[in-house]
């Protein structure tokens, strides 16, 4: 997230309500630590694959990359655990940004204070519209997000409170920045 | 301006007189707690951050509670747990529980209280969502993530915001037969999962006098459930006596002032509440017990951090003492002090592990979080295809206990046992 406000393209995964940390990242894989590189990168491969077996595969068999780069969900997106891991193995699989209704708190807070993925407020409910492998681009600076192929231009949420700490790119940054704690 | 507990709580911990929802502040942190889970990647965080040589903020500030991945073959699980004895011995920590160990507690929610690490009026940040537990006992506490932990492991600090608050009064007595589990599954299906998302989660009323501090820690416990951030309740003559005989540490409760504004006030009569379960896939899935008796189960769970405190295996002796069950019942005490307890508790002259194994439950596990998040495949009472469970843990989540063919009901220890007896979803009352 230390660009400030990219332009994010490419395809979406489409989800519904109350998506929780367990189908993002089941607990079995917690045996790997996201700080360990070869570790973060095996979070990636095993993202979403707890959800229901009738969704299509986020990672590709084999894969440690997914062909999304932006999930679209309903309300409550990452309820459940704390576990960090779960941000991250979106962010490892290739995930920019995630647009929700709403998020639970601590995933939200996750986002933000890992800087993996944007976590991105929709003002309509998206994952009604939108289909699995749509083409967007979702410009984070506006604040908008346009369907390559009808042309529509959905509109999201002001990133508010957590914005200063969005910019600065997580929360050891935003706090170096304020002088909290000393430069590396 | 009046406050309540919560935003009293964090104006003590960010140094100012008043603080209001929606301020974002920085707080000082007095208990951080980590685990086996997220304890190594908070490690990873916090050297990567402060560099190699950073010493912790507060030697008696940390404390690690491996808990989840204990009894398993799995090789990574035993390397994070070594990772968290080498950054023990190199911090010279003196809060660790080491596995295999005459000091291995097990669960860390249940373990950090008896261990007098939960004192009234505190602020606690924990790598665990369940770390909402520790309101039980008048404490400002949450789940954080190890990004947060490892900021808070080199500073003693967190920026967070103050929330707003949902009010539950609870006035009167529960019925034999409903307790505590009743009442938080009440509250969630009455407001659903996302019900209290960012909001402090308090509950007063006369009520509370009668629930035991384990009872407190079962409503609180699930806080998360709807989203809260955190769940609390003021402190008491029964939160003293309890916290007073595990530490000798000074603290200084707070309570919320008459009249403080909520957000939202609802107001239960406990004397009305019935038995119930979450039915899957939801925790916010409220049915009255007695309503879903067609339901056929293949397997009672009892363990975690939400069902597995000595009181919890009391409720299940109740109902099995005498009785057989008639699916498979797997028992996971806590930590070792409740596993201790159900040799040392007794009804009518028989020992818990009796009544257990007379009643033909599988052998009791030792403790550890076990099933109640499947984890690794190995792990004691991991749903591994289409089990039918009913559970006194806290989440009902698709593949939450292992498969994602697995359905899962939460319940009471009370409800769980009576419908072990009988293989159906099953109101206990008959049974008491």
């Amino acid at each position: 997230m230390s660009e400030a406000s990219p332009v994010i393209e490419g395809k979406v995964y489409v989800v519904d309500d109350n998506i929780d940390t367990d189908q993002i990242i089941p607990a079995q894989y917690l045996n790997l630590v996201p700080t360990i590189p070869e570790e973060y990168r095996k979070l990636g491969s095993y993202a979403m694959i707890g959800l229901p077996s009738d969704f299509p595969a986020f990672v590709a068999e084999g894969s440690l990359q997914s062909d999304y780069v932006i999930v679209v969900a309903g309300r409550n997106f990452g309820c459940g655990s704390s576990r960090e891991h779960a941000p991250i193995a979106l962010g490892a699989a290739g995930i920019k940004a995630v647009v929700a209704e709403s998020y639970a708190r601590i995933f939200f807070r996750n986002c933000v204070a890992t800087g993996e993925i944007y976590p991105v407020e929709s003002t309509t409910r998206l994952c009604d519209v939108l289909h699995t492998g749509d083409e967007v681009s979702l410009d984070i600076g506006s604040g908008t997000m346009t369907v390559q192929k009808s042309g529509d231009i959905h509109t999201m949420k002001p990133v508010g409170d957590v914005g200063p700490v969005v910019a600065a790119g997580g929360i050891f940054p935003y706090a170096r920045k304020a002088g909290m704690i000393k430069a590396l | 301006m009046s406050m309540t507990i919560t935003e009293k709580i964090l104006a003590r911990a960010s140094g100012r007189d008043h603080v209001k929802p929606g301020d974002n502040i920085w707080v000082n942190a007095d208990i951080l707690m980590t685990h086996d889970v997220c304890g190594p990647g908070t490690i990873g965080v916090f050297k990567r951050e402060f560099g190699q040589d950073a010493k912790v903020w507060s030697k008696e500030g940390v404390v690690i509670i491996p808990d989840h991945y204990i009894f398993t073959k799995d090789v990574k699980a035993h390397r994070n747990i070594d990772i968290l004895r080498e950054f023990v011995k190199e911090q010279d920590l003196p809060y660790y529980y080491d596995p295999g160990t005459a000091n291995y507690k097990g669960v860390c929610h249940i373990a950090l209280p008896q261990e007098g690490h939960v004192r009234p009026g505190e602020v606690i940040f924990g790598t665990d969502s369940h770390t909402c537990t520790h309101g039980a006992l008048g404490a400002f506490a949450t789940g954080i993530g190890n990004t947060d932990a490892g900021f808070v492991m080199g500073t003693g600090k967190l920026l967070i915001k103050v929330p707003e608050t949902l009010r539950f009064t609870l006035n009167g007595k529960l019925p034999k037969g409903v307790v505590a589990k009743d009442i938080i599954l009440c509250a969630i299906g009455d407001i659903g999962v996302d019900g209290a998302t960012y909001c402090a989660m308090e509950f007063d009323g006369d009520g509370i006098a009668h629930l035991t501090v384990e009872d407190r820690m079962t409503i609180c416990n699930m806080a998360i459930e709807a989203g809260g951030k955190n769940g609390i309740i003021a402190a008491d003559e029964v939160t003293m006596a309890y916290v007073r005989k595990r530490t000798n540490k000074p603290f200084t409760p707070l309570a919320s002032d008459p009249g403080s504004a909520v957000k939202e006030a609802r107001t239960y009569d406990l004397s009305k509440m019935v038995p119930c379960v979450a039915e899957p896939n939801l925790p916010d899935k409220y049915a009255v017990a007695a309503d879903r008796a067609d339901v056929k189960l293949t397997r009672a769970y009892i363990g975690s951090c939400t069902g597995g405190k000595i009181s919890d295996f009391i409720m299940a002796a109740q109902i099995m003492n005498g009785r057989k069950v008639s699916i498979d019942t797997f028992l996971v005490p806590a930590t070792q002090e409740v596993a201790e307890g159900l040799m040392s508790e007794h009804i009518d002259g028989k020992s818990l592990v009796e009544i257990f194994a007379d009643a033909g439950c599988l052998d009791i596990a030792p403790p550890s979080c076990a099933a109640c998040l499947g984890g690794p495949l190995d792990t004691f009472g991991r749903a591994q295809t289409d089990e039918v469970v009913i559970s006194t843990t806290n989440r009902n989540f698709i593949g939450r206990m292992g498969s994602k063919q697995a359905q899962i009901y939460l319940a009471s220890p009370y409800t769980c046992a009576a419908s072990a007896v009988t293989g159906y979803i099953t109101d206990p009352c008959q049974f008491l």
